[in-house]
Protein backbone atom coordinates (compact mmCIF):
# COMPACT_ATOMS: atom_id res chain seq x y z
CA UNK A 1 0.00 0.00 0.00
CA UNK A 2 1.22 3.68 -1.36
CA UNK A 3 1.84 6.26 1.33
CA UNK A 4 -1.39 8.82 1.11
CA UNK A 5 0.31 12.74 1.44
CA UNK A 6 -2.60 14.98 1.89
CA UNK A 7 -1.79 18.56 0.62
CA UNK A 8 -2.05 20.84 -2.55
CA UNK A 9 1.11 20.18 -4.31
CA UNK A 10 1.70 24.50 -4.72
CA UNK A 11 1.98 24.32 -1.00
CA UNK A 12 5.33 24.23 0.82
CA UNK A 13 5.12 22.00 3.88
CA UNK A 14 3.73 19.33 1.62
CA UNK A 15 6.39 19.67 -1.09
CA UNK A 16 8.99 19.17 1.89
CA UNK A 17 7.55 15.88 2.44
CA UNK A 18 7.43 15.00 -1.27
CA UNK A 19 10.60 15.77 -1.91
CA UNK A 20 12.00 13.45 1.01
CA UNK A 21 9.63 10.56 -0.26
CA UNK A 22 11.16 10.87 -3.64
CA UNK A 23 14.82 11.41 -2.05
CA UNK A 24 14.39 7.79 -0.19
CA UNK A 25 12.48 6.26 -3.74
CA UNK A 26 9.18 5.90 -1.56
CA UNK A 27 6.21 5.40 -3.45
CA UNK A 28 3.27 7.78 -2.19
CA UNK A 29 -0.41 8.99 -3.80
CA UNK A 30 -0.71 12.89 -3.52
CA UNK A 31 -4.34 13.84 -2.23
CA UNK A 32 -5.22 17.07 -3.17
CA UNK A 33 -6.65 19.86 -0.66
CA UNK A 34 -8.51 22.25 -1.44
CA UNK A 35 -7.00 25.25 0.81
CA UNK A 36 -9.25 28.01 -1.39
CA UNK A 37 -12.35 26.36 -0.45
CA UNK A 38 -11.05 25.51 3.20
CA UNK A 39 -11.44 21.88 2.67
CA UNK A 40 -8.34 21.66 5.37
CA UNK A 41 -10.93 23.25 8.06
CA UNK A 42 -13.96 21.13 7.87
CA UNK A 43 -14.28 18.51 10.28
CA UNK A 44 -13.41 15.56 7.85
CA UNK A 45 -9.59 16.71 7.52
CA UNK A 46 -9.88 17.96 10.97
CA UNK A 47 -10.15 14.50 12.35
CA UNK A 48 -6.82 13.70 10.44
CA UNK A 49 -5.07 16.77 11.45
CA UNK A 50 -6.59 18.37 14.37
CA UNK A 51 -4.59 22.25 13.75
CA UNK A 52 -6.49 22.20 10.21
CA UNK A 53 -3.19 22.24 8.41
CA UNK A 54 -1.42 20.31 5.62
CA UNK A 55 0.34 17.90 4.95
CA UNK A 56 -1.03 14.93 6.88
CA UNK A 57 0.07 11.55 5.99
CA UNK A 58 -1.19 8.25 5.51
CA UNK A 59 0.94 4.94 6.04
CA UNK A 60 -1.70 2.63 6.02
CA UNK A 61 -3.00 2.39 9.79
CA UNK A 62 -0.64 4.85 11.03
CA UNK A 63 -1.03 8.84 10.61
CA UNK A 64 1.26 11.54 10.84
CA UNK A 65 1.17 15.39 10.56
CA UNK A 66 4.22 18.30 10.97
CA UNK A 67 6.21 18.24 7.56
CA UNK A 68 9.33 18.30 9.99
CA UNK A 69 8.51 14.95 12.16
CA UNK A 70 7.62 13.05 8.90
CA UNK A 71 10.36 13.41 6.82
CA UNK A 72 12.40 12.53 9.81
CA UNK A 73 10.26 9.19 10.45
CA UNK A 74 10.62 8.20 6.62
CA UNK A 75 14.43 8.90 6.64
CA UNK A 76 15.15 6.96 9.93
CA UNK A 77 12.82 3.94 8.42
CA UNK A 78 14.28 3.85 4.92
CA UNK A 79 17.86 4.70 6.75
CA UNK A 80 19.37 2.23 4.46
CA UNK A 81 18.22 3.88 1.59
CA UNK A 82 19.84 7.30 2.13
CA UNK A 83 22.48 6.99 5.10
CA UNK A 84 23.47 10.47 5.04
CA UNK A 85 20.42 12.05 4.57
CA UNK A 86 19.67 11.83 8.34
CA UNK A 87 23.18 11.30 9.83
CA UNK A 88 25.01 8.25 10.56
CA UNK A 89 26.81 9.22 14.15
CA UNK A 90 24.87 10.91 17.12
CA UNK A 91 26.95 13.83 16.09
CA UNK A 92 25.71 14.04 12.50
CA UNK A 93 21.75 13.52 13.33
CA UNK A 94 22.80 16.45 16.02
CA UNK A 95 23.85 18.44 13.23
CA UNK A 96 20.56 17.81 10.92
CA UNK A 97 18.48 18.60 13.88
CA UNK A 98 20.27 21.80 14.61
CA UNK A 99 19.86 23.25 10.78
CA UNK A 100 16.40 21.51 10.86
CA UNK A 101 15.51 23.97 13.51
CA UNK A 102 17.25 26.98 12.33
CA UNK A 103 15.30 26.61 9.51
CA UNK A 104 12.10 26.20 10.86
CA UNK A 105 12.56 29.09 13.11
CA UNK A 106 14.60 31.74 11.67
CA UNK A 107 14.26 30.96 8.18
CA UNK A 108 10.41 29.81 7.45
CA UNK A 109 9.26 32.65 9.92
CA UNK A 110 10.68 35.43 7.70
CA UNK A 111 9.81 33.28 4.16
CA UNK A 112 6.07 32.51 5.52
CA UNK A 113 5.77 36.12 6.85
CA UNK A 114 6.75 37.74 2.99
CA UNK A 115 5.00 35.05 1.23
CA UNK A 116 1.54 35.98 3.20
CA UNK A 117 1.92 39.35 2.93
CA UNK A 118 2.76 39.96 0.04
CA UNK A 119 1.12 36.98 -1.86
CA UNK A 120 -1.97 35.40 -0.15
CA UNK A 121 -3.12 38.63 1.67
CA UNK A 122 -3.44 40.51 -2.05
CA UNK A 123 -4.92 37.45 -3.63
CA UNK A 124 -7.80 37.71 -0.41
CA UNK A 125 -8.43 41.44 -1.60
CA UNK A 126 -6.17 42.49 1.50
CA UNK A 127 -3.49 44.95 1.66
CA UNK A 128 0.09 43.94 1.96
CA UNK A 129 2.13 45.27 5.02
CA UNK A 130 5.38 46.95 3.28
CA UNK A 131 6.74 47.85 6.47
CA UNK A 132 6.42 44.52 8.14
CA UNK A 133 7.64 42.71 4.89
CA UNK A 134 10.58 45.17 4.55
CA UNK A 135 11.27 43.97 8.28
CA UNK A 136 11.43 40.39 7.40
CA UNK A 137 13.86 41.12 4.34
CA UNK A 138 16.13 42.83 6.38
CA UNK A 139 16.09 39.83 8.99
CA UNK A 140 15.77 37.98 5.78
CA UNK A 141 19.14 38.83 4.91
CA UNK A 142 21.00 38.47 8.05
CA UNK A 143 20.08 34.86 8.32
CA UNK A 144 21.38 34.25 4.52
CA UNK A 145 24.97 35.96 5.79
CA UNK A 146 25.12 33.65 8.69
CA UNK A 147 24.26 30.95 5.85
CA UNK A 148 27.17 32.51 3.67
CA UNK A 149 29.45 31.93 6.37
CA UNK A 150 28.38 28.82 7.59
CA UNK A 151 28.45 27.11 3.88
CA UNK A 152 32.41 28.71 3.30
CA UNK A 153 33.39 25.66 6.28
CA UNK A 154 30.76 23.14 4.64
CA UNK A 155 29.16 22.61 1.28
CA UNK A 156 25.56 21.63 2.73
CA UNK A 157 24.48 23.02 5.77
CA UNK A 158 24.67 19.88 8.52
CA UNK A 159 28.12 18.57 6.71
CA UNK A 160 29.46 17.94 3.51
CA UNK A 161 26.77 16.20 2.03
CA UNK A 162 22.72 16.71 1.55
CA UNK A 163 20.99 16.45 4.49
CA UNK A 164 17.09 16.75 5.73
CA UNK A 165 18.18 20.38 7.00
CA UNK A 166 19.01 21.00 3.24
CA UNK A 167 16.12 19.23 1.91
CA UNK A 168 14.17 21.31 4.43
CA UNK A 169 14.74 24.65 2.90
CA UNK A 170 13.66 23.73 -0.99
CA UNK A 171 10.25 24.86 -0.74
CA UNK A 172 10.79 27.70 1.01
CA UNK A 173 13.58 29.30 -1.64
CA UNK A 174 11.33 28.41 -4.45
CA UNK A 175 9.10 30.83 -3.16
CA UNK A 176 11.89 33.58 -2.74
CA UNK A 177 13.45 33.48 -5.83
CA UNK A 178 9.78 32.96 -7.92
CA UNK A 179 6.64 34.61 -6.63
CA UNK A 180 8.77 36.79 -4.07
CA UNK A 181 11.19 38.30 -6.65
CA UNK A 182 13.90 38.16 -3.76
CA UNK A 183 16.15 35.58 -6.01
CA UNK A 184 19.50 38.75 -4.95
CA UNK A 185 19.61 37.31 -1.66
CA UNK A 186 20.56 33.54 -3.23
CA UNK A 187 22.33 34.94 -6.32
CA UNK A 188 24.44 37.66 -4.30
CA UNK A 189 26.31 35.27 -1.87
CA UNK A 190 28.16 32.92 -3.52
CA UNK A 191 28.40 29.67 -1.32
CA UNK A 192 24.62 29.90 -0.70
CA UNK A 193 24.28 30.28 -4.77
CA UNK A 194 26.78 27.35 -5.19
CA UNK A 195 24.41 25.43 -2.41
CA UNK A 196 21.18 26.34 -3.85
CA UNK A 197 22.10 24.98 -7.55
CA UNK A 198 23.39 21.91 -6.30
CA UNK A 199 20.22 20.98 -4.03
CA UNK A 200 17.70 22.52 -6.04
CA UNK A 201 19.10 20.48 -9.18
CA UNK A 202 18.44 17.20 -7.46
CA UNK A 203 16.44 14.66 -9.35
CA UNK A 204 13.75 14.23 -6.16
CA UNK A 205 13.20 18.56 -6.61
CA UNK A 206 13.08 18.34 -9.65
CA UNK A 207 10.12 15.50 -10.19
CA UNK A 208 8.39 17.64 -7.56
CA UNK A 209 8.87 20.89 -9.64
CA UNK A 210 7.39 18.82 -12.47
CA UNK A 211 4.32 17.75 -10.24
CA UNK A 212 3.76 21.24 -9.31
CA UNK A 213 3.99 21.94 -12.93
CA UNK A 214 1.80 19.37 -14.14
CA UNK A 215 -0.88 19.70 -11.34
CA UNK A 216 -0.96 23.65 -10.87
CA UNK B 1 33.39 18.97 33.18
CA UNK B 2 32.79 17.70 29.81
CA UNK B 3 29.34 19.12 29.42
CA UNK B 4 28.77 22.59 30.01
CA UNK B 5 25.56 24.81 28.64
CA UNK B 6 26.23 28.40 28.15
CA UNK B 7 22.64 30.11 28.62
CA UNK B 8 20.86 31.95 31.52
CA UNK B 9 18.46 30.65 33.77
CA UNK B 10 15.74 33.74 32.87
CA UNK B 11 15.09 32.03 29.12
CA UNK B 12 12.89 28.59 28.58
CA UNK B 13 15.49 27.57 26.04
CA UNK B 14 18.53 27.28 29.12
CA UNK B 15 16.10 25.85 31.27
CA UNK B 16 14.86 23.47 27.84
CA UNK B 17 18.30 21.91 28.24
CA UNK B 18 19.05 21.68 31.80
CA UNK B 19 15.49 19.48 32.21
CA UNK B 20 16.77 17.09 29.82
CA UNK B 21 19.99 16.67 31.74
CA UNK B 22 18.43 16.56 35.35
CA UNK B 23 15.93 13.81 33.87
CA UNK B 24 19.14 12.05 32.77
CA UNK B 25 20.66 12.85 35.84
CA UNK B 26 23.53 14.12 34.14
CA UNK B 27 25.77 16.19 35.58
CA UNK B 28 26.98 19.44 33.70
CA UNK B 29 28.48 23.50 33.85
CA UNK B 30 26.17 25.94 33.91
CA UNK B 31 28.72 29.08 32.36
CA UNK B 32 26.21 31.99 32.73
CA UNK B 33 25.10 34.79 29.90
CA UNK B 34 24.19 37.77 31.12
CA UNK B 35 21.19 38.89 28.90
CA UNK B 36 20.61 42.50 30.11
CA UNK B 37 24.50 43.62 28.86
CA UNK B 38 23.68 42.11 25.63
CA UNK B 39 26.46 39.03 26.51
CA UNK B 40 24.52 36.70 23.73
CA UNK B 41 25.37 39.10 21.27
CA UNK B 42 29.30 38.84 22.02
CA UNK B 43 31.98 37.76 19.69
CA UNK B 44 32.66 34.73 21.86
CA UNK B 45 29.23 33.67 21.99
CA UNK B 46 28.64 34.61 18.47
CA UNK B 47 31.41 31.82 18.06
CA UNK B 48 29.17 29.33 19.72
CA UNK B 49 25.44 30.39 18.30
CA UNK B 50 26.12 32.37 14.79
CA UNK B 51 22.39 33.61 15.24
CA UNK B 52 23.57 35.42 19.14
CA UNK B 53 20.88 33.19 21.07
CA UNK B 54 20.89 30.76 24.54
CA UNK B 55 21.91 28.26 24.81
CA UNK B 56 24.72 27.00 23.31
CA UNK B 57 26.10 23.45 24.33
CA UNK B 58 29.58 21.55 24.61
CA UNK B 59 30.05 17.98 25.18
CA UNK B 60 33.45 17.46 24.54
CA UNK B 61 34.17 17.79 20.68
CA UNK B 62 30.29 18.03 19.98
CA UNK B 63 29.25 21.98 20.12
CA UNK B 64 25.76 22.54 18.95
CA UNK B 65 22.41 25.30 19.43
CA UNK B 66 19.55 25.16 18.98
CA UNK B 67 17.48 23.65 22.06
CA UNK B 68 15.48 21.01 21.07
CA UNK B 69 18.25 19.52 18.91
CA UNK B 70 20.79 19.50 21.98
CA UNK B 71 17.66 18.00 24.27
CA UNK B 72 17.87 15.14 20.82
CA UNK B 73 21.06 14.59 21.08
CA UNK B 74 21.31 14.15 24.93
CA UNK B 75 18.52 12.20 25.11
CA UNK B 76 19.79 9.83 22.07
CA UNK B 77 23.41 10.05 23.03
CA UNK B 78 22.57 8.94 26.92
CA UNK B 79 19.95 6.41 26.00
CA UNK B 80 19.29 4.12 28.90
CA UNK B 81 20.72 6.36 31.64
CA UNK B 82 17.93 8.77 33.86
CA UNK B 83 14.60 9.04 32.25
CA UNK B 84 14.45 7.52 28.30
CA UNK B 85 12.89 10.66 26.43
CA UNK B 86 12.79 9.19 23.14
CA UNK B 87 10.57 6.13 22.44
CA UNK B 88 12.79 2.87 21.13
CA UNK B 89 9.76 1.95 18.79
CA UNK B 90 10.04 4.01 15.57
CA UNK B 91 6.37 4.92 15.07
CA UNK B 92 5.54 6.28 18.52
CA UNK B 93 8.84 8.52 18.79
CA UNK B 94 7.65 9.77 15.46
CA UNK B 95 4.23 10.96 17.47
CA UNK B 96 6.51 12.15 19.99
CA UNK B 97 8.23 13.66 17.41
CA UNK B 98 4.67 15.60 15.67
CA UNK B 99 4.19 16.93 19.58
CA UNK B 100 7.78 18.55 19.48
CA UNK B 101 6.80 20.39 16.34
CA UNK B 102 3.48 21.10 17.34
CA UNK B 103 5.58 22.84 20.92
CA UNK B 104 8.32 24.58 18.53
CA UNK B 105 5.65 26.21 15.85
CA UNK B 106 2.13 26.70 17.53
CA UNK B 107 2.61 26.61 21.64
CA UNK B 108 6.28 28.46 21.63
CA UNK B 109 5.53 31.21 19.46
CA UNK B 110 2.69 32.41 21.15
CA UNK B 111 3.51 31.76 24.62
CA UNK B 112 6.72 33.19 23.69
CA UNK B 113 4.31 36.23 22.90
CA UNK B 114 2.97 36.36 26.32
CA UNK B 115 5.89 35.85 28.51
CA UNK B 116 7.43 38.81 26.92
CA UNK B 117 4.41 41.08 27.52
CA UNK B 118 3.82 39.75 31.15
CA UNK B 119 7.06 38.88 32.47
CA UNK B 120 10.53 40.41 30.54
CA UNK B 121 8.82 44.25 30.10
CA UNK B 122 8.04 43.81 33.68
CA UNK B 123 11.24 42.13 34.43
CA UNK B 124 13.82 44.40 32.23
CA UNK B 125 12.00 47.38 31.91
CA UNK B 126 9.63 47.68 34.81
CA UNK B 127 6.86 48.28 32.44
CA UNK B 128 3.41 46.76 32.11
CA UNK B 129 2.38 44.20 28.83
CA UNK B 130 0.63 45.69 26.33
CA UNK B 131 -3.13 44.63 27.20
CA UNK B 132 -4.29 44.41 23.18
CA UNK B 133 -1.75 41.94 22.59
CA UNK B 134 -2.13 40.27 25.29
CA UNK B 135 -5.60 39.41 24.64
CA UNK B 136 -4.92 38.54 21.14
CA UNK B 137 -1.89 35.92 22.17
CA UNK B 138 -4.49 34.28 24.53
CA UNK B 139 -7.31 34.18 22.43
CA UNK B 140 -4.67 32.36 19.75
CA UNK B 141 -3.56 30.23 22.63
CA UNK B 142 -6.93 29.02 23.92
CA UNK B 143 -7.56 27.34 20.28
CA UNK B 144 -4.50 25.86 20.38
CA UNK B 145 -4.78 24.17 24.17
CA UNK B 146 -8.43 23.33 22.62
CA UNK B 147 -6.46 20.73 20.69
CA UNK B 148 -4.01 19.97 23.49
CA UNK B 149 -7.04 19.01 25.93
CA UNK B 150 -8.49 16.94 22.99
CA UNK B 151 -5.12 15.03 22.97
CA UNK B 152 -4.88 14.57 26.46
CA UNK B 153 -8.02 13.39 26.74
CA UNK B 154 -7.12 10.37 24.84
CA UNK B 155 -3.59 10.21 25.94
CA UNK B 156 -1.84 9.88 28.88
CA UNK B 157 0.91 12.28 27.59
CA UNK B 158 1.27 14.38 24.40
CA UNK B 159 3.71 11.87 22.78
CA UNK B 160 1.92 8.21 23.93
CA UNK B 161 1.52 6.63 27.20
CA UNK B 162 5.18 7.67 28.58
CA UNK B 163 6.53 11.22 29.18
CA UNK B 164 8.89 12.37 26.43
CA UNK B 165 10.52 14.84 24.96
CA UNK B 166 7.21 16.24 23.50
CA UNK B 167 5.77 16.80 27.24
CA UNK B 168 9.55 18.04 28.70
CA UNK B 169 9.84 20.55 26.31
CA UNK B 170 7.09 22.61 27.48
CA UNK B 171 7.63 22.65 30.73
CA UNK B 172 9.98 25.51 30.68
CA UNK B 173 7.27 28.13 29.41
CA UNK B 174 4.53 26.72 31.13
CA UNK B 175 6.33 27.49 34.25
CA UNK B 176 6.47 30.81 33.57
CA UNK B 177 2.73 31.22 32.36
CA UNK B 178 1.56 30.01 35.59
CA UNK B 179 3.15 32.17 37.56
CA UNK B 180 0.64 35.09 34.91
CA UNK B 181 -2.86 35.47 34.54
CA UNK B 182 -2.63 33.15 31.44
CA UNK B 183 -2.84 29.89 34.32
CA UNK B 184 -6.78 30.53 34.05
CA UNK B 185 -6.92 29.38 30.27
CA UNK B 186 -5.10 26.03 31.72
CA UNK B 187 -6.84 25.69 34.47
CA UNK B 188 -9.73 25.84 32.42
CA UNK B 189 -8.75 22.73 30.85
CA UNK B 190 -9.09 19.70 33.14
CA UNK B 191 -7.05 16.97 30.74
CA UNK B 192 -4.35 19.90 29.94
CA UNK B 193 -4.64 20.74 34.16
CA UNK B 194 -3.80 17.26 35.18
CA UNK B 195 -1.46 16.64 32.35
CA UNK B 196 0.57 20.24 33.74
CA UNK B 197 0.63 18.92 37.66
CA UNK B 198 2.03 15.88 36.46
CA UNK B 199 4.96 17.46 34.91
CA UNK B 200 5.42 20.06 36.71
CA UNK B 201 5.71 17.64 39.59
CA UNK B 202 8.45 15.40 38.14
CA UNK B 203 11.59 15.66 40.08
CA UNK B 204 13.71 16.60 37.50
CA UNK B 205 11.57 19.63 37.30
CA UNK B 206 11.52 20.23 41.07
CA UNK B 207 15.27 20.31 40.87
CA UNK B 208 15.51 22.83 38.06
CA UNK B 209 12.70 25.14 38.84
CA UNK B 210 14.24 25.45 42.24
CA UNK B 211 16.90 27.01 41.56
CA UNK B 212 16.09 31.21 41.51
CA UNK B 213 16.21 32.90 38.51
CA UNK B 214 18.24 35.69 39.66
Amino acid sequence: MVVKVYGPIKAACPQRVLACLLELGVDFELIGVDLDSNEHKQPGFLQKQPFGQVPVVEDEDFRLFESRAIIRYYATKYGDKNRKLYGTTLEEKALVDQWLEVEAHHFNDMVYTIVLQKLVIPKMGGKTDHDLVQNCEKKLEQVFDIYEQRLSKSSHLAGDWFTLADLSHLPGIRYLVNECELSHMVRDRKNVNLWWNDISNRPAWKKVMQLFHELS
Amino acid sequence: MAIKVYGSMLSTATLRVLLCLAEKDIDFELINVDLASGEHKKPHILARNPFGQIPAFEDGDVKLFESRAISQYISRTYAGKGTDLINKDPKKAAVESVWMEVESLKFDPVTAKLAWELCMKRFLFGKNGDEEVVNAEEKRLESVLDVYEARLSESKYLGGDSFSLADLHHAPMIKFMMETRVKEVFDARPYLSGWVADILSRPACVKVFGVPAY
